[in-house]
């Protein structure tokens, strides 16, 4: 679509495996983990997508290789209309400081060294958006709107100093300060005490309300996710499996997948679906099983799970890869173990 | 941020001699700031000149009120001599240290950073020249480039470029993989901004401690090329010169020519190493050879 921010056309990050030098000198062959492989998707304005997935699914690589941290294989990421990978110069600079993150550890995130209103100054040196003071009356302005007054005392204090919502609202005012049009917040909420969590998430619901950015919200708690995302995308081993309006994918899930991974979310409803029985852990990305990624684990699995990758198919607004998936109402049935 | 350039230096103080492994490095200082004032106020410190034999002094007088170190073979005031020959090390390793610092430092930065062939190329020199003993090295330098104070330093840095740049390659190495490093890179920071605004004030400690170490090291290393006459030459004062010239009256019993400038290489030695181990301790530095 002409008016979308992002479009990911079948992206494919790989990392080598290491090698000891003796199994190079054995000849083993040069092995690579499939980390994200052929992912695709849209993203609007002001469209908060949710990335879940279980740990291993390739999740924080995607983010990185829109972030421009990875380099993917094949594949191309179109933010509005330029192609990541090939711009250059100066108008990679443009796109750049139009795509923030935020981090999932908050003690991780800043530099310890530096001053915190510093650090939400510093894009906007880095990209030459204003000078020095005017940089960090903007970086008083923004502490000020994610809530750290009186923002004069908070600009000088040291990452050790507060405390770790405290510093996840100076990643996002760091993220945000440059107005960009896309955020990805990898597990940006994870590390942060239950009670802050809502708090956190309300910033960035906030950010798309008032400033119109896009939020990629990269968790595995699809409950989360579901208090600020339009829209999901279920990975598993690289791959998409579902994706769709994030209330009716979470509702009624067409991928056995999706809805393993609902079931075995606790929820504050008392009306809760049985669980969905899976079996055993995620498969090693270095080698993902053929067919249907999931089928080793899935009830479901029909003997050609093995053989035939599954064709994309949709259902009133969702998208899944799968080729024995759950009717309308399926979640509710349950499946014999 | 208030307050002058001195009161600030000594709350960077105070707070390094507090906390772990503050005893060690206040006795460092304490060590390394003696000598310091003893190089500087040598003229007004030293009762006699160096390199002239006072009226009325003996040859090889062992220790008394007049000469509390002892005079040489020449008469000269040993003590005198001690007082000036501070100077020469000091001059010569604090030159050393700096100059291994100014090159060793910015390419291990740069190597651990950016990586690829010009990394290969650099760990390959730094760790040949790192295998070879130090000393030895030091002297073929320093013989090939003269006897002089500044030679001196000059061969010197040869021997501890790799010990800064090696240190400083691997601190960069852990600090790469910090999220607040790929926050920086995903906000497209330029490597310069990275590298000069938050990879080397982390760094920092690690370079403090290596100067520390590594300092103390060259002492012993410049006794050595002094020892060789590769320093100075006779009769400037110098400590290892004097060792040298001093072991020959060892027979004698003149063990004061050879006791004070050894003990003043060892106790400066020492002054260094305890700065920095104390600062190691207190910035938990992970260990690692400075030789
Ligand atoms: N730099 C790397 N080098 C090698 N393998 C990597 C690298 N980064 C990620 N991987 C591998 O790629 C796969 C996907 O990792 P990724 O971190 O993207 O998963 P994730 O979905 O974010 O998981 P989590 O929920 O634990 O954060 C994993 O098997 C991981 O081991
Ligand atoms: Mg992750």
């Amino acid at each position: 679509m002409a008016g979308d921010l992002l479009v990911v056309e079948d992206l494919r990050v790989y990392f080598p495996l290491y090698r000891s030098l003796l199994e190079r000198l054995l000849g083993r062959p040069y092995k690579i983990v499939r980390a994200v492989d052929g992912v695709s998707f849209t993203l609007g304005r002001r469209e908060v997508l949710a990335v879940v997935g279980e740990s291993g699914s390739g999740k924080t690589t995607l983010g990185k290789a829109i972030l421009g941290l990875v380099k993917p294989v094949s594949g191309r990421i179109l933010f509005d209309g330029v192609d990541l990978a090939r711009a250059k110069g100066g108008e990679a600079r443009r796109v750049r400081r139009r795509i923030s993150a935020v981090f999932q550890d908050p003690y991780k995130s800043l530099d310890p060294l530096m001053p915190v209103g510093e650090q939400v100054a510093e894009p906007l040196l880095i990209h030459r958006m204003a000078g020095r003071s005017e940089a960090r009356r903007m970086a008083m302005e923004m502490l000020e709107k994610v809530g750290l007054t009186p923002a004069s005392e908070f600009y000088w204090r040291r990452p050790h100093q507060l405390s770790g919502g405290q510093r996840q609202r100076v990643a996002i005012a760091r993220a945000l300060i440059t107005q960009p049009d896309l955020i990805v917040a990898d597990e940006p909420v994870s590390m942060i005490d239950v009670s802050l969590r809502a708090s956190i998430l309300e910033l960035l619901e906030s950010a798309r309300r008032e400033l119109g950015v896009s939020v990629i919200l990269i968790t595995h708690d699809i409950a989360t996710a579901r208090v600020i995302a339009d829209t999901v995308a279920v990975m598993y081993l690289g791959r998409i499996v579902e994706y769709g309006p994030i209330d009716a994918v979470v509702e009624d899930p067409r991928h056995p997948y999706t809805a393993a991974l609902v079931t075995s979310t606790p929820s504050i409803s008392r009306r809760r679906p049985p669980r969905f029985p899976v079996k055993g852990e995620i498969g090693d990305p270095a080698n993902p099983p053929p067919g249907c990624r999931f089928h080793p684990r899935c009830p479901l699995a029909l003997e050609e799970c093995r053989r035939v990758e599954p064709p994309s198919a949709s259902d009133s607004g969702r998208t899944y890869w799968c080729l024995n998936p759950l009717g309308p109402g399926g979640l509710w049935r349950g499946v014999e173990a | 941020m208030e307050g002058g350039l001195f009161s600030r230096l000594m709350g960077v103080v105070a707070g390094l001699v507090r906390g772990p492994g503050g005893l060690m490095t206040a006795t460092g200082l304490a060590i390394i700031t003696m000598f310091a004032l003893v190089a500087i106020a040598a003229p007004w410190i030293a009762p006699y000149p160096p390199d002239v034999r006072p009226p009325g002094a003996g040859l090889l007088e062992p220790p008394s009120l007049r000469h509390p170190f002892g005079t040489n073979d020449l008469g000269y005031d040993v003590f005198s001599r001690i007082v000036w020959g501070a100077r020469v090390v000091l001059k010569v390793v604090l030159l050393s240290s700096l100059m291994s610092m100014a090159v060793g430092v910015p390419l291990g930065l740069i190597s651990g950073y950016y990586g690829g062939p010009l990394d290969r190329l650099l760990s390959m020199v730094m760790d040949s020249l790192y295998a070879f003993p130090g000393i030895i090295m030091a002297i073929a330098v320093a013989s090939v480039l003269g006897p002089s104070t500044f030679n001196a330093a000059v061969a010197l840095m040869v021997v501890y470029v790799p010990t800064y740049y090696r240190m400083t390659r691997a601190r960069v190495l852990e600090l790469k993989n910090e999220p607040f490093i790929e926050a920086l890179q995903a906000m497209g920071a330029p490597g310069w901004v990275i590298l000069v605004r938050h990879i080397l004030p982390n760094a920092a400690p690690t370079i403090l401690v290596v100067f520390g170490l590594a300092s103390a090291d060259a002492i012993l290393t410049e006794a050595g090329l002094s020892f060789f006459g590769l320093v100075a030459v006779y009769p400037q004062p110098d400590w290892g010169l004097d060792l040298y010239y001093g072991k020959n009256y060892l027979l004698d019993g003149a063990w004061w020519l050879v006791f004070f400038p050894g003990a003043s290489i060892l106790l400066l030695a020492l002054g260094f190493a305890l700065l920095g181990e104390g600062l190691s301790e207190r910035f938990r530095v992970r260990g690692g050879s400075y030789g």
